[in-house]
């Protein structure tokens, strides 16, 4: 379940902000590591919502640093 | 009883003519970056602006404003005295009484039109497009003069880098006036009032915004505002020549562009490059730089959208003058 998570975010970050979909691992920060900025996370939260169906808000964004907390915030809202 | 009567207007009406004041005063991103923690890469990567015009202390609004209005007025060949209603749209007037709209119809000649000023924040072109459009169709004017003029750097925090590089200073003006083939579409308008703090002044006096939640705001919610304004147009995505939304940040009208799946031929306004954020001047500043240019002609058709602090949003369908 989670590597589908993985990689249809892999593909969300390649067409949002240009990330090769191998550099999209756990790991990564979104902003020290794949130079994603607060307006691609923006674009990032909308394409979540339209392919996971999992909205996220602002406030919620916040707290998402890592490819692995979106993961996670993704599969724990998942319905 | 003796019924009140009414008076029969226009079967539509049309822009006859566009004006554009810009300030004197260019300032690069480079000198920004002198002053605040920012740098030419930051902000084009971030807005898309490159440069932007600060208007000096003799640019006042009511001067930005009569001389937009007197371009506006020349280029669509109505003369003042054949204008009877003037619409100041602003959200930056140093003093809210009185209202400018009457000292800006009396600089340009205008006598004794009906004249106010209309603060729907950076929405407030097509706001007041939407006024002048059904005063003309109601007959209670025959030609009207929008003026957008907004002196933002008044209201910007100095230090803050998520707006001091973003809004700036102008005026944009449109004459419209009565057309038995209607130029100007139904609008799509609305606001979203609990979204209020998202762009406001508040306590310091200075402009602050919350930058992501507008941003998906505007790329989200007004994409339905742009397919209904074309929809209640009885116009698809491709008859659009020109796409001018409010030039507020060039993530957003290229996000919008993406979106709506414009034709390849429609020529997109990016007139923020040079310009920044000029509020409610924005877009007639932006339609008359695409005429000069020749990037848009005379008959062509525009999709419009203004949107801003309030939340407030309007768009329409126009036909280029």
């Amino acid at each position: 379940m989670s590597e589908d998570i993985q990689a249809g975010l892999a593909e969300i970050l390649e067409e949002v902000a240009g990330v090769a979909p191998a550099d999209a691992t756990p790991e990564k920060s979104f902003t020290e590591d794949l130079d994603v900025d607060s307006l691609s996370m923006v674009e990032i939260a909308t394409e979540v919502e339209n392919k996971f169906g999992v909205a996220i808000p602002d406030d919620e964004l916040a707290n998402i640093k890592t490819v692995g907390d979106a993961i996670s915030y993704i599969t724990a809202n998942r319905g | 009883m003796t019924a009140i009567q009414l008076k029969t207007g226009a079967p539509g009406a049309r822009i006859l003519g566009f004006g554009g004041y810009r300030p004197r005063r260019r300032v690069t991103n480079d000198e920004l970056s002198q002053t605040m923690e920012t740098n030419d890469e930051w902000i084009q990567s971030r807005v898309g602006i490159a440069e932007r015009r600060w208007a000096s202390d003799d640019e006042t609004l009511v001067e930005m404003a009569v001389a937009a209005g007197g371009k506006a007025l020349a280029a669509s060949g109505v003369a003042p005295d054949d204008v009877d209603m003037v619409i100041l749209a602003s959200a930056t007037l140093e003093h809210p009484i009185p209202g400018i709209g009457p000292q800006v119809a009396h600089r340009l000649g205008i006598t004794r039109p009906g004249a106010f000023d209309l603060n729907a924040g950076c929405a407030g072109f097509c706001y007041s497009l939407e006024v002048a459009s059904n005063a003309i169709r109601s007959g209670s004017a025959r030609h009207v003069l929008i003026v957008g003029a907004e002196r933002l750097t008044d209201v910007i925090d100095q230090t803050d880098r998520a707006t001091a590089v973003i809004f700036a200073d102008g005026a944009g003006a449109a004459v419209v006036g009565p057309a038995d083939e209607p130029g100007i579409g139904p609008v799509a308008w609305g606001s979203d009032g609990d979204q209020s703090s998202a762009i406001e002044m508040a306590g310091t006096g200075r402009i602050a915004m919350a930058g992501q939640a507008v941003y998906r705001w505007a790329t989200t919610r007004l994409t339905a505002t742009l397919e209904q304004a074309m929809a209640e147009a009885g116009v698809t995505v491709d008859d659009i020549d020109v796409f001018a939304p409010h030039q507020a940040n060039l993530r957003i009208i290229e996000s919008m562009h993406k979106r709506l799946g414009f034709p390849e031929r429609t020529v997109v306004a990016r007139d923020i490059v040079r310009t920044g954020n000029t509020s409610a001047a924005s877009i007639p500043l932006a339609l008359e730089a695409l005429l000069e240019s020749g990037e848009a002609k005379s008959g062509d058709l525009a999709l419009v959208l203004g949107y801003g602090a309030g939340l407030t949003f309007a768009g329409q369908v126009l036909r280029i003058p």
